[in-house]
């Protein structure tokens, strides 16, 4: 056991309202009507989809390919016929469109034929790419690819594996019910994790208010043997964020500069990845269900196990909701979003539906200005000042959110909840962040535009330059051939001497018959060229003989002119 | 006496910093004008001509001499303009023509002849294609400054705005909806 536990800065502590989903077992769902299962529903590259409208698939079938290192595949959650590939909106809060494989069930929910892994055979790398092709994501919240973290950084020595079973946000209590009911394999998961990382700790953190399944994790530790520390933690929001369960359990901080926690010693997963991660190992079963809570304004609030694509607005209504419902918050009520289309479906990363009501989120009142009473600052779990960013963000002033590390900010919303004005502050922040992304790129862009332009200016410069060369040298060569042909009229008898010349034999020969072909080229050229040299008078023969003699005593033109054809390395005089 | 010590020291002092200085001119010259290099990465590097320059980099060179105004830049847009402004101390200036949505080229392939001429007027090489084969433009180098356009013969390629994806969407700047007292705000807007 851990001797002591640390505190992190700030945080807050709103009603939890977990009782109200935490008092029934998990209920499996029922087969929904459709499937829409989004290609893209994690971290990095969209899937590329395996199948087209008219396929019958089966369950757990792949449906989707991962595309790179960071993604994951997706699978047909159910059996039964692609209705379609096409553009469907997910949930998001732009209630924009991506790639969705829409699936109709037969009803028989028939699997692929799986099994369990032979983990003994199996190198490290290759349960990754088993993880990876079973579509193992984080499930959390930001459904990073859970293959890409299993990795210790190279010269950093694993030292905690912490498991985040802390479940901070109010409302949501699937990871509760999920050790409650099923404790054992996630401790098997856990298992496969510490195998691959081999850290020289296990630290399972799970908030206090969850007394049942702390007893349920402990009891499934001991029962297996395993030494993996089931660590209560104080309940204070945002205690479930990585960062603040790592400073919680271990006392270090994480760098805001610093990708990945790897790189201090220490990995963080969520504990239901942990499950997902043993029901693909354990029985082959790729990541097509969760465990999502159903509650808000509800009459039936519980959780269930969904399957991947299910419909939210079909989903709810297994929890009977109450009829002054008006909207589905995603998520906790801190970080959650209000979809804006109820027929979105549920997606790995989908933890919680909230039915909203006014009745039990009050309208808020009116945004007022700042008074800069330093409360945001005091709850930010970052030791940031919110109140700071605020100002700039909302002057779009980013270069100063930058200095005040916008980009630690987790979005918890500790700072907008305890805001006597009001202020939106998260929203600004979100903003302020994603305007810097989209300039980065803009800038990327610009800069590879630029290098584009000159290099094809460059370009163009190089090839005018490469055109009057060869100009040129094409009006060279023309000048040469003809000084050359002038010659070869005037010297046609000097050629035969050096053939005579030859004293073997066979060497004789050769030369002879160079000399007859040379002789024969010679007779083709002179008929095929215009014979403007022939009829001369003795002057001008004279007189071009002279010119010639002239020419090759300074070595203009190669001694047997007519043996050569013109080359291009004469130059003209 | 006294006044001649100092003013031997003093003409000694002007002296030594005059050396420095004329040393440190030459040491630490700044090769290249920067005020033109800061004005260039302002601009979006389309390469498009609208500004009358034939590139950034001219356009850059220009208001730095002072010669043009900043407000010549459509693609930059208003947020350009005011850039510019904060640099350089000018007044913003209402943009001289329209500002248009980010927009990308692209080539009707069953209209289109394979005849280079859009290849040649490319600025940044964001066209693909051959004599007599068919053309396709890479749509991520394009940089939207329509100067294909003009040199088809055969009008085959027209600008599409580019739409909002989940890649390219950004969150809102947060707006205050303004209500009137008495009635009370709708849910969805509360959320």
């Amino acid at each position: 056991m851990l001797a002591k536990l640390f505190k992190f800065y700030g945080g807050v502590k709103p009603p939890s309202n977990k009782t109200l989903s935490n008092q029934q077992p998990i209920r499996p769902a029922p087969l929904p009507s459709r499937l829409v299962v989004p290609l893209h529903q994690h971290i990095g590259g969209t899937p590329r989809p395996l199948v087209q409208a008219g396929d019958p698939v089966l369950k757990g079938q792949k449906i989707g390919e991962a595309d790179g290192w960071i993604s994951a595949a997706v699978h047909a959650p159910t059996s039964g016929t692609v209705v379609e590939v096409a553009m469907h909106v997910r949930p998001h809060v732009s209630g924009l469109e991506s790639l969705c494989v829409v699936i109709e069930p037969d009803g028989k929910d028939e699997w692929i034929t799986h099994g369990p892994a032979d983990r003994a055979a199996m190198s490290p790398a290759d349960i990754c790419q088993f993880l990876q092709e079973h579509g193992i994501v984080g499930l959390g919240g930001a459904g990073f690819p859970t293959h890409g973290k299993l990795k210790a950084t190279p010269g950093v020595p694993m030292a905690e594996l912490i498991i985040n079973a802390a479940e901070c946000e109010p409302y949501i209590t699937c990871d509760d019910l999920l050790m409650r009911e099923r404790a054992d394999d996630v401790v098997r998961g856990i298992a496969v994790f510490r195998d691959m990382l081999q850290p020289t700790q296990v630290i399972i953190g799970v908030e206090d208010n969850k007394p049942e399944a702390i007893a349920a994790m402990q009891k499934a530790v001991e029962a297996q043997g395993e030494a993996f520390a089931v660590v209560p933690v104080p309940t204070l929001y945002p205690a479930g964020g990585a960062k603040q369960l790592i400073r919680v359990l271990t006392g270090k901080e994480v760098p805001g500069a610093m990708r990945s926690t790897a790189d201090m010693g220490v990995q963080v997963f969520n504990v239901g990845t942990a499950y997902a991660a043993w029901r693909a190992i354990g029985h082959g079963e790729p990541l097509i269900s969760r465990i999502v809570t159903l509650t808000g304004n509800v009459r039936g609030a519980g959780n269930v196990e969904a399957l991947i694509g299910t419909p939210m607005d079909e989903l709810l209504k297994l929890a009977e909701p109450n009829p002054d419902t008006d909207g589905i918050i995603m998520g906790g009520p801190m970080m959650g979003f209000l979809v804006p289309n109820e027929h979105a479906p549920i997606v790995k990363t989908s933890n919680c539906l909230i039915a909203h009501s006014e009745r039990l989120f009050p309208p808020k009142a009116p945004e007022m200005p700042c008074i800069r009473c330093g409360a945001c600052a005091r709850a930010c779990p970052h030791e940031l000042q919110p109140f700071e960013l605020y100002w700039h963000a909302r002057a779009k002033d980013f270069g100063k959110t930058q200095q005040y590390h916008i980009f630690d900010c987790i979005e918890c919303g500790c700072c907008a909840y305890v805001c006597p004005s009001r202020i939106p502050l998260v929203q600004y922040f979100r903003f302020a962040k994603s305007e810097i992304w989209a300039r980065e790129k803009e800038k990327k862009a610009a800069d590879e535009a630029k290098q584009r332009f000159e290099f094809k200016q460059f370009r163009e410069e190089r090839e005018k330059a490469e055109k009057a060369e060869k100009l040129a040298k094409a009006a060279a060569a023309q000048a040469a051939k003809k000084a050359a042909e002038a010659a070869a009229a005037s010297e046609a008898p000097a050629t035969e001497q050096p053939a005579e010349a030859a004293a073997d034999p066979a060497e004789a020969a050769k030369k002879a018959a160079i000399a007859a072909a040379m002789a024969r080229a010679k007779a083709q050229r002179e008929a095929a060229q215009p014979k403007n040299t022939d009829e001369l008078t003795p002057e001008q023969a004279r007189e071009m003989a002279e010119i010639e003699a002239r020419r090759q005593q300074a070595g203009i033109v190669p001694e047997p002119a007519d043996a050569q054809p013109a080359t291009t390395e004469t130059k003209p005089e | 006496m006294d006044i001649l010590l100092a003013i031997a020291i003093m003409a000694l002092g002007a002296v030594v910093l005059g050396a420095a200085l004329g040393f440190a001119s030459i040491k630490f010259k700044v090769e290249g004008d920067p005020l033109v290099e800061k004005i260039d990465a302002i601009l979006p590097q389309t390469q498009c001509g609208q500004c009358g320059f034939p590139g950034c980099k001219p356009y850059a060179e220009a208001i730095a001499k002072g010669e043009v105004d900043i407000n010549l830049c459509p693609p930059g847009g208003m947020e350009g303009v005011q850039r510019l402004a904060d640099l350089l101390g000018r007044e913003v200036k209402p943009l001289e023509a329209e500002e248009k949505p980010k927009q990308v080229a692209r080539i009707d392939e069953n209209t289109c002849i394979g005849c280079t001429l859009c290849i040649q007027a490319c600025p940044v090489d964001a066209i693909v294609g051959a004599a007599k084969q068919m053309h396709t433009i890479i749509a991520q180098q394009c940089t939207g400054c329509e100067l294909c356009l003009p040199p088809c013969p055969v009008e085959c390629i027209h600008m599409e705005v580019i739409p909002e994806t989940l890649e390219n969407w950004k969150w809102k700047y947060p707006v205050v909806a303004i209500q009137p007292v008495a009635a009370r705000p709708s849910a969805k807007e509360a959320a």
